[in-house]
């Protein structure tokens, strides 16, 4: 099979490869799915369209008002070493950093987490939590799209076809607010979240004024638990509150059995993770 | 069908190679450039027997097209040693810190990666910064302690 690599320096001459290879073009970012998928013979791309060579896909700037650009083809490393990043949006660093390996935090990229499509990818929950958006540009021009509207199911994107995800949009920080970021896996490391859960909120003088919840690996796509975020507003973090958010986690799952966790274990495990996750949050954020 | 031409640097040198679009750069670091340094092992980026620095950082050669490698900085194995080892190998040999050694070149390419970002880690950091290397052969124990061993000596001698 004929198989083409492209590495266009524009994002212009990407969207041109990639639309003129309709159906069998892929993205490349870092290249750990999808070198992995071909290996398997899951997919059999045509055109490979490397967006590496992209300034706006592959670097990080803060933004006037506060807010972040991330480059869609950043790896988790790079997302690490940057000196402001962790500080501000320390949930959205560490979810990052928690896929794979050194080896594979050298490559895996967020838009590549997101667009990979899996209903485990553990950077998706903490960039719903923290309101991300993402910028997306195809033949027909650019748009921008909630983080959580990007998953159709597990594969499968609310993309057009030809568009390319360019960057994730963090809005400017109010004062007294932070995130976190965690997961349950059987083991310690190296493995796929069983449930995930990201928590973004504002503290002020003890009492919660804003907060969003993104669960991850409960459902076909990450879901923003509103409900959960509610119970949270206006509280102290008291335990009853926590207990109320837990258990709007818990009703919002809809898993599947497999390997990793049954249904059971997973929904229960989603309201233990949103209550330690909620108060790491809140620590950051400067304590409850 | 065509093959692709790329110009790359490996170990510090300028090197040319033909590969084709699909090719990982594990094939080509084995197969035409004769590099057999790093090895296969699981095809799918989970032992870290492949991996290289790419411009400094590890990667799993596995998990990356050789097209990729087009005006990068490429380092393997074969460049960790000059007119001697380098301190780890030497510390890997007297400490015995392999059996099989399949996965000993990932395991220095990723240890030394670690000892020039850090040179002081803790034994927690050790093990996770090499968690993506797989050995089923010494425990890691002889590893672990080899890296920390050798961290220690290159702290006293600068």
């Amino acid at each position: 099979m004929d198989v083409q690599y492209v590495a266009p320096k524009t994002l212009d001459e990407a969207i041109r490869a990639f639309a003129a290879a309709a159906g069998s073009g892929r993205i490349l970012a870092g290249g750990t799915d999808l070198l992995v998928q071909m290996r398997n013979g899951i997919v059999s791309p045509g055109t490979i369209v490397d967006i590496k060579k992209i300034g706006e896909l592959t670097s990080i700037e803060e933004t006037k008002d506060g807010g972040f650009r991330i480059g869609a083809a950043v790896s988790g490393m790079v997302l690490r070493e940057h000196p402001r990043l962790s500080k501000v949006w320390p949930g959205v660093v560490e979810a990052a950093n928690l896929i794979g390996s050194t080896q594979v935090q050298g490559r895996a990229t967020p838009g590549g987490n997101l667009c990979n499509g899996s209903p485990a990818g553990d950077s998706v929950p903490a960039m719903v939590a923290a309101a991300a958006t993402v910028t997306i540009q195809g033949p027909n021009g650019r748009r921008e799209m909630a983080v959580e509207k990007v998953p159709k199911g597990p594969g499968r994107l609310n993309l057009e076809p030809g568009e390319i995800v360019v960057s994730f949009n963090l809005p400017p920080r109010a004062k007294g607010s932070s995130d976190a970021y965690l997961r349950m896996i059987p083991r310690t490391e190296m493995d796929i979240a069983v449930v995930g859960c990201g928590v973004s909120l504002t503290m002020d003088k003890g009492t919660c004024t804003a907060a969003r919840v993104g669960l991850g690996a409960v459902a076909p796509t990450v879901l923003l638990v509103e409900e959960a975020a509610k119970a949270l507003i206006g509280s102290k973090l008291d335990e009853a509150a926590l207990a109320k958010a837990a258990a709007a986690c818990s009703a919002a799952c809809r898993p599947i059995d497999d390997k990793r966790g049954t249904i059971a274990y997973r929904t229960k495990v989603a309201g233990v993770l949103l209550k330690r996750t909620a108060l790491i949050a809140a620590e950051r954020a400067g304590g409850k | 069908m065509a093959k692709l031409h790329v110009s790359t640097t490996i170990n510090g040198e300028p090197q040319e190679f033909l590969c084709d679009a699909e090719q990982s750069m594990l094939d080509v670091l084995r197969g035409p450039l004769g590099l057999t340094g790093a090895k296969e092992g699981c095809g799918t980026g989970d032992c870290g027997a492949c991996t290289i620095t790419l411009n400094g950082r590890i990667v799993c050669s596995c998990l990356m097209l050789a097209a990729e490698a087009e005006g990068q900085e490429i380092g393997t194995i074969e460049g960790m040693a000059g007119e001697e080892l380098h301190p780890l190998q030497q510390k890997f040999l007297e400490s015995a810190a392999l059996q099989c050694g399949i996965c000993t070149p990932g395991v220095l390419m990723a240890a030394k990666a670690l000892l020039e970002k850090n040179p002081d880690p803790t034994e927690h950091e050790v093990r996770f910064w090499l968690a993506g290397n797989l050995c089923r052969c010494t425990g890691y124990d002889k590893i672990i302690r080899a890296v920390m061993d050798t961290a220690a000596d290159m702290r006293a001698a600068r």
